[in-house]
């Protein structure tokens, strides 16, 4: 982005979303992991503009906000698709193959890990373990666990996004 | 008045098997037979046979049925709850004996198993408080809060529970140094940040049995003096935070948590953190750094939590399977407690059995029992004939356990010896298909990527190795990796911070003392005895088998392969990129590897 489009992006941000939800953190110790899960849950990422804002309220420096969101796999810093498929490369899941589901997805969506397709309508992330190794290898989309996978099962189960 | 109960397994394993869509097509073919006063359904917590899901089981008779699909519902109906006829096709079959069970007691996964602190799940409705008192829940409270707090810890410390989250240490003498560090706020919390692939116990408990938890936590908290708590949940598992809400609402109702709690005088909060997804919050000290909503980062010990924690007040941290032990203890006492189990490990342990296993899922265990019974009877032995090569412990702490020490006891000091760990109590079977190198570099990315760059032995040196375990799978390893290897796994375990760093070379140094052969193979010889690391495969067709269908020269991105219609095929050598393409393609196993 360049600093123009910054500038404006900045101006154009709705600061009054941010204010609402911060309103129930204020004063109150240990908030800076739920306040980031909340802009993201309302914004989908977080946006710059909402972490300069976070830290002017909170009166503490911006690299201090910055420092926890890119600390934490959870949190992003760009527009991620209307879907997140999340393909767990856990032991269990590696053990059984999920290479190959992986490759696959990544072939039939055409973008690479934690990128997101032009359509903005499937986000492609990897993740460590989602807890279900008895039904290696899985996926997640949004909060939906798919087991038993294999990759002549992908196409079938994308058409349902 | 109900005459049957139906329990549906609703736990994640069995839900995205279709669980949902069994109840509904079992909704309405009760209506259509007007059975629906008469059967009742409830949805329970998870029963650990994930492979076999989802799980279905008709009470009072007990009957089990597995894999059950929403189409099986109007024969299973019609058949079983009319007529009265088994429905044969639906029953779990012994892979041993080939021979149809009834009843999950008789399954063999089951019956070799103590289910303990999984008694519950399975068995009753998660999202109902009165399942779980009724089932003896919160007697163990009961109990406790008309005890001194010292009496609590001394039970816990005689009954010989040792913390089931990794490291091993005695729960008793955790709780008596918060105990009498002095303070006037003081805090307990639930390490639910259940981060080590492989491992789902943590997962299945807090959404089978979340009151059993809880109440671990509040007689934890009367226990050091603490009115608060709070429980750290991977965000990743959204079900257990909703079921955890749900209970602490329910508890909150019944008086168990909040002001003057079965008026003993004593209060009690309890508050969720969701993780944001860090694998070293795993680490007590790096979890209080991430409640206090900071970058999840471990610092040195001491001074210890017990001492200075959460705010810089007194914390006791105890895992998910460690709390839900806690309310038998108190319940049934410590001498009942402390019969199962070995000299230095008392009670059970869960662990998740995954990988090349014919019965996959969570089984909790004596301790002192064999690794060999765990996996051939409980698991039901090597999935597809193969032959077993080794099991994983401990997940990226943790080490490859051989075939000659099968009949080891499994007890935290057993598997400390053998260069393992109990850690949370993954165990991941592999067969001969497994590559041991690559399985060590698997475990060395991991470790590698969620290494929090605090301090340099960690950063640097998994960084390092993880280097030279690439090189050599593929193909390009030296003669001197493996003492390189080995010089660098020592110095990164002595002189890490935190306990990610000082176990993350126990994969690394377990497959160099027991798998050996493999390193030496593939730098040696540039060949993978696994037949897995793709850049040390050379594929060939095997004229004999093939049939000449074609699909393999279909499926070559290099078209290194050539033939005609119903003649054998070939592959060039020299334009193969060792895909594996045509080797998944090819239905009839021509395509073989070297």
């Amino acid at each position: 982005m360049s600093e123009e489009t910054a500038k404006a992006a900045e101006k154009s941000f709705d600061y009054d979303r941010v204010e609402t939800l911060l309103q129930e953190f204020l004063h109150k110790k240990g908030v800076m992991v739920p306040i980031l899960q909340k802009i993201q849950a309302e914004f989908g990422y977080l946006p710059r503009p909402a972490m300069e804002y976070v830290a002017k309220r909170l009166r503490i420096p911006v690299s201090k906000v910055f420092g926890v969101a890119t600390f934490y796999a959870q949190f992003h810093l760009h527009p991620r698709g209307k879907n997140i498929v999340r393909v767990c490369r856990g032991t269990a899941c590696h053990v059984r193959g999920v290479s190959k589901v992986a490759e696959k997805m990544q072939e039939i969506l055409g973008v690479g890990v934690g990128q997101t397709t032009e359509d903005m309508n499937f986000t492609y992330e990897e993740v460590a373990c989602i807890g279900a190794c008895g039904l290696a290898p899985v996926m997640m989309i949004n909060d939906q666990t798919y087991g038993k996978l294999t990759p002549e099962k992908l196409k079938g189960i994308l058409k349902n996004y | 008045m109900y005459e049957r109960h139906i329990l549906i397994c609703a736990g994640t394993g069995c839900i995205s098997s279709g669980t949902r869509e069994v109840k509904e097509a079992l909704e309405n073919e009760l209506i259509k037979h007007n059975l629906q006063d008469k059967v009742r359904i409830i949805l329970s917590g998870c029963h650990g046979f994930c492979e076999k899901g989802p799980i279905f089981i008709v009470y009072p008779e007990d009957i089990f049925y597995c894999e059950v699909k929403a189409e099986d519902m109007p024969e299973l109906v019609e058949e079983y709850l009319v007529k009265g006829n088994i429905v044969e096709r639906l029953l779990y079959k012994d892979p041993t004996t080939a021979g149809t069970v009834t009843s999950h007691e008789e399954i063999p996964f089951y019956s070799r198993q103590k289910r303990q602190v999984l008694r519950n799940c399975g068995v009753i409705d998660p999202e109902n408080i009165d399942e779980y008192i009724i089932r003896g829940g919160y007697i163990g409270l009961k109990k406790a809060l008309g005890m001194e707090p010292l009496e609590i810890v001394n039970t816990v410390k005689s009954s010989g529970l040792r913390g089931r989250g990794g490291a091993g240490f005695p729960t008793g003498m955790k709780w008596e140094f918060a105990h009498r560090s002095p303070g006037d706020k003081k805090y307990v919390v639930c390490n639910a940040d259940e981060g080590d692939p492989g491992a789902f116990m943590d997962r299945s408990v807090l959404e089978g049995d979340p009151h059993a938890v809880l109440e671990g936590l509040i007689i934890a908290g009367r226990a050091i003096g603490s009115d608060e708590a709070y429980i750290y949940v991977r965000a990743e598992y959204p079900l257990a935070v909703r079921r955890l809400r749900t209970a602490i609402a329910q508890a909150e109702e019944y008086g168990l948590i909040g002001q003057n709690i079965l008026n003993s005088g004593a209060n009690f909060k309890i508050n969720i953190k969701e993780g944001a997804g860090a694998f070293v919050c795993g680490e007590e000290t790096a979890l209080l750094a991430s409640i206090e909503g900071e970058r999840g980062m471990p610092r040195p010990r001491p001074p210890f939590p017990a001492v200075k924690g959460l705010w810089g007040k007194p914390t006791c941290i105890n895992n998910v399977e460690t709390l839900a032990n806690v309310p038998l203890i108190l319940r049934n006492g410590a001498d009942w407690y402390s019969a199962v189990g070995t000299e230095g490990s008392k009670g059970t342990k869960i662990f998740a059995l995954t990988g090349k296993v014919n019965n996959t899922g969570l089984c909790e265990v004596p301790m002192g029992i064999s690794l060999r019974e765990i996996v051939f009877d409980i698991g039901g032995g090597i999935r597809g004939g193969k032959k077993y090569k080794a099991v994983q412990i401990g997940g990226p702490s943790g080490g490859c356990i051989p075939e000659s020490l099968l009949d080891l006891p499994v007890d935290f000091d057993s598997l400390t010896a053998a260069g393992a760990m109990m850690g949370s109590g993954g165990m991941v079977v592999m067969d001969e298909d497994t590559c041991m190198v690559d399985l060590a570099r698997y475990f060395l990315s991991f470790t590698q990527r969620e290494s929090c760059g605090k301090c340099t032995p960690c950063r640097e040196g998994t960084k390092r190795m993880l280097e030279i375990l690439e090189r050599i799978t593929r193909g390009k390893g030296e003669p001197e990796d493996i003492p390189r290897l080995e010089k660098l796994a020592v110095a990164v375990k002595d002189s890490s911070l935190c306990g990610l760093g000082q176990t993350a070379p126990n994969p690394v140094l377990t497959t160099l003392r027991y798998f050996r052969d493999e390193y030496e193979a593939h730098i040696f010889d540039r060949r993978c005895p696994a037949g897995l690391c793709r850049d040390l495969l050379t594929y060939y067709i095997d004229a004999e088998v093939c049939t000449g269908c074609r699909s393999c020269v279909k499926a070559c991105p290099a078209e290194a392969i050539s033939g005609e219609k119903k003649e054998p095929h070939a592959i060039d050598e020299a334009k193969c990129i060792s895909c594996g393409a045509c080797f998944d393609r090819c239905k009839f196993g021509a395509v073989k590897t070297k």
